[in-house]
């Protein structure tokens, strides 16, 4: 579903990502760990399009295009969904126009025609109850004023309405108690299928109790340093990075 | 230029002089205010107020006197856009700053209410204006509100007696249509609430593309004790409109007062909006949106004078600039040293969404007590480049985008609209100039 090979990317000039070769089948649940400042978040940004990095080398194929070439509206109506780590609150727009605008727009591209009210309420109540969400807030402006946890189960949320095909999910335990953190795994858990993918990006393990890996990847200065099962999250969260930061083969000298 | 503009409007006051009505403290007046336009000319860049404001594109244009432009080819049908869906309302309206009674239609109203014509009331009982025309909005400065007073020929005239509550909104529709020449017309308007009543009033200033019009308004509001005025301004003129409006209000004691002011047509426009506090406990919501394109000028000025004390003002305004347009927003208050307990607050907020639009902000406040609460911000900025990523990774497209928050951005402004069928027109006029924004409205 997802061929990501020797993908190298700038940020503001300084390098980021190192090459990063990462694949993903349909079905599977990939997670990415690493320390702060390892690349996590920019590896999910430039794969759901953020324009502020630049990418220097490498591709990005999903479902054999050429993803980086896409705008971010196409990666997501061709099926990508980033939950953010950091949703933006837009006060003005509710929540119930803006999903509506993105699941016709989606729906558009995919030559569906615009979904009808009644169904979109249908939907909409069904996805929340998924998230214990109070109605109320479809109402309220995009984010406006929720809590960090609101916005998290806000992502899952949005996620659960639009379907997607590959889901990238940055920090979004980040935030949440272990209440909202059960529901947010139950949520994403209820979204894993068959022809479902899911790239888990998370500094701690916390997440991946309830949302187990089919394939765990540690990620240390831009590169994928080692990858494994489960179980690896398991060790890194009894024995921090350090220990893989010494085993890891110490970066090359730059090539001319 | 300048000169040839302002002697070609005194000489239209010479040859017209005997036409027009009033009796005879109007008439004096009349020739005290054409004496004063001579006087101070129209005012140039090197005057404060009007440093940012080129007036001449205006003094350009021959503009013939409304009072000989025939109002032909204005028919019910074409001032329906100009309403407001199923709201009712008594409908005073003006064509070329005349009264049309054939287009105009008035309520049952509450025993007492007037709402007519300020030339009918010059006719029948002068007597009622003298204490009131021309006391809050004073020419004796003001080249333009000079002009209206020497010239004007009609506008509304609003009386609601005391206790009486006018529940429906009455809408005076001031439209301007040039069918040959450009025209020019100088309504005028008073508005007299008696103590303990209550009205809602909407002025819309109207006209239609390609056509040239100036329309030089003045209202002038007289709040009496615990009166309550919800007073909307809507500016929808032609792009290629000249519009210059003065609104000046006094408030009694314990009046509440909130002004609207929505504007988004006109090529250069100037809102100025003075209000007076003269008594204590008084409130004030200045409430306004501007939205320009293309080469549009809109200029917001405001002036709130703090003369009693334990008065609240609140004042909300916001622009929205696109194109090569410019804008300014300059707020005065002035708290008096005797208006202790005075609440002032002034927010300016403007979006410039293109790199070549313009706006100046200039917040002001003057303070001479010293038991007050006031505070201003202006702040003058482009969209959210991370919303607009935000929506955009949900499959908006990026136009798309740009709308909804250019709409989101506005409705801090409209949502402060209580009347729901006002609120949807403007949520019309705001949306239809981002029309990959539509559906936003209604939602909401």
């Amino acid at each position: 579903m997802l061929e990501i090979s020797n993908l190298q990317v700038k940020v503001g000039g300084k390098e980021i990502l190192k090459g990063i070769d990462l694949s993903i089948q349909p079905g599977e649940v990939h997670a990415i760990m690493g320390p702060n400042g390892s690349g996590k978040t920019t590896l999910a940004q430039v794969l759901a399009g953020r324009v502020t990095y630049e990418v220097t080398g490498g591709s990005v194929r999903f479902e054999g295009k050429n993803l980086l070439a896409m705008k971010p509206e196409d990666r997501a109506r061709e099926g990508v969904f980033m939950a953010f780590q950091y949703p933006v609150e837009i006060p003005g727009v509710s929540n119930a126009y803006f999903l509506k605008a993105a699941l016709n727009a989606i729906r558009k591209y995919r030559g569906l025609d615009e979904i009808d009210a009644m169904d979109f309420v249908t939907l909409i109540q069904d996805k929340a109850k998924l998230l214990s969400l109070d109605e109320t807030f479809m109402k309220r402006g995009l984010n406006e004023g929720f809590s960090g946890g609101e916005k998290k189960k806000n992502e899952v949320f949005q996620m659960a309405v639009l379907e997607p095909k590959f889901c990238i999910l940055d920090e979004t335990d980040s935030g949440l108690d272990i209440d909202a953190l059960r529901l947010v795994a139950d949520g994403i858990n209820t979204m894993r299928g068959p022809k479902r993918s899911m790239l888990v990006v998370t500094h701690y393990q916390r997440l991946l109790d309830y949302v187990v890996p089919d394939f765990v990847h540690v990620l240390v200065d831009g590169r994928i340093v080692k990858s494994g099962d489960a179980d690896l999250a398991r060790n890194l969260e009894k024995h921090g990075y350090g220990w893989i930061l010494e085993e890891a083969p110490k970066p090359q000298a730059a090539r001319p | 230029m300048a000169l040839d503009a302002k002697q070609t409007y005194v000489a239209e006051f010479a040859s017209s002089e005997a036409n027009l009505s009033g009796p005879a403290w109007l008439r004096a007046m009349r020739k005290s205010a054409i004496g004063r336009f001579e006087a101070l000319g129209f005012p140039t860049q090197k005057h404060e107020d009007w440093k940012y404001t080129n007036l001449a594109p205006l003094l350009r244009v021959p503009f013939k006197p409304a009072i000989l432009a025939r109002p032909d080819g204005v028919v019910a049908e074409k001032l329906e856009p100009f309403t407001f869906g199923v709201l009712k309302t008594s409908k005073l309206v003006f064509v070329n700053g005349r009264y049309a009674p054939r287009l105009s239609y008035l309520r049952t109203l509450p025993e007492g209410v007037r709402i007519l014509s300020i030339a009918d009331v010059l006719r029948q009982e002068p007597e009622t204006l003298e204490s009131h025309l021309g006391h809050f909005a004073r020419f004796q400065d003001d080249s333009f509100v000079a002009l209206n007073t020497a010239l004007f020929l009609d506008g509304a005239y609003l009386e609601i007696p005391k206790n009486t509550v006018v529940e429906e909104p009455i809408h005076l529709l001031f439209v301007s249509t040039s069918k040959e020449l450009p025209t020019v017309a100088n309504p005028r308007n008073l508005i007299r609430l008696g103590p303990a009543s209550q009205a809602s009033v909407i002025e819309t200033y109207a006209g239609w593309a390609p056509e040239v019009t100036f329309t030089n308004a003045v209202t002038e509001v007289a709040a009496g004790p615990a009166s309550v005025l919800d007073h909307y301004k809507i500016q929808r003129e032609s792009e290629a409109a000249f519009h210059v409006a003065t609104m000046s209000v006094d408030q009694d004691r314990n009046s509440s007062v909130m002004c609207h002011s929505m504007s988004f047509g006109g090529a250069m426009v100037r809102n100025y909006v003075h209000t007076l506090f003269r008594a204590e406990g008084g409130s004030l919501g200045l409430n306004g949106l501007f939205m320009t394109s293309e080469t549009q000028q809109s200029d917001n000025y405001t002036r709130i004078d703090h003369a009693a004390p334990a008065c609240t003002s609140v004042e909300l305004y916001r622009g929205i600039l696109d194109g090569r347009s410019r804008g300014v927003f300059n707020g005065n208050i002035y708290v008096r040293k005797d208006a202790q307990k005075t609440v002032a607050r002034q927010t300016n907020k403007n979006l410039l969404l293109s790199k070549d639009a313009f706006v100046d902000s200039t917040p002001g406040l003057e303070i001479l007590a010293d038991d007050v609460k006031c505070n201003h911000a202006s702040t003058i900025g482009q969209l959210d480049e991370s919303a607009v990523f935000y929506l955009r990774s949900r499959g908006i497209d990026e136009e798309a985008a740009r709308h909804m928050l250019t709409y989101a951005f506005a409705s801090d402004v409209v949502n402060q609209v209580k009347v729901a069928p006002i609120r949807i027109r403007l949520d019309q006029l705001i949306l239809s100039r981002l029309p990959k924004g539509s559906g936003l409205g209604e939602s909401l």
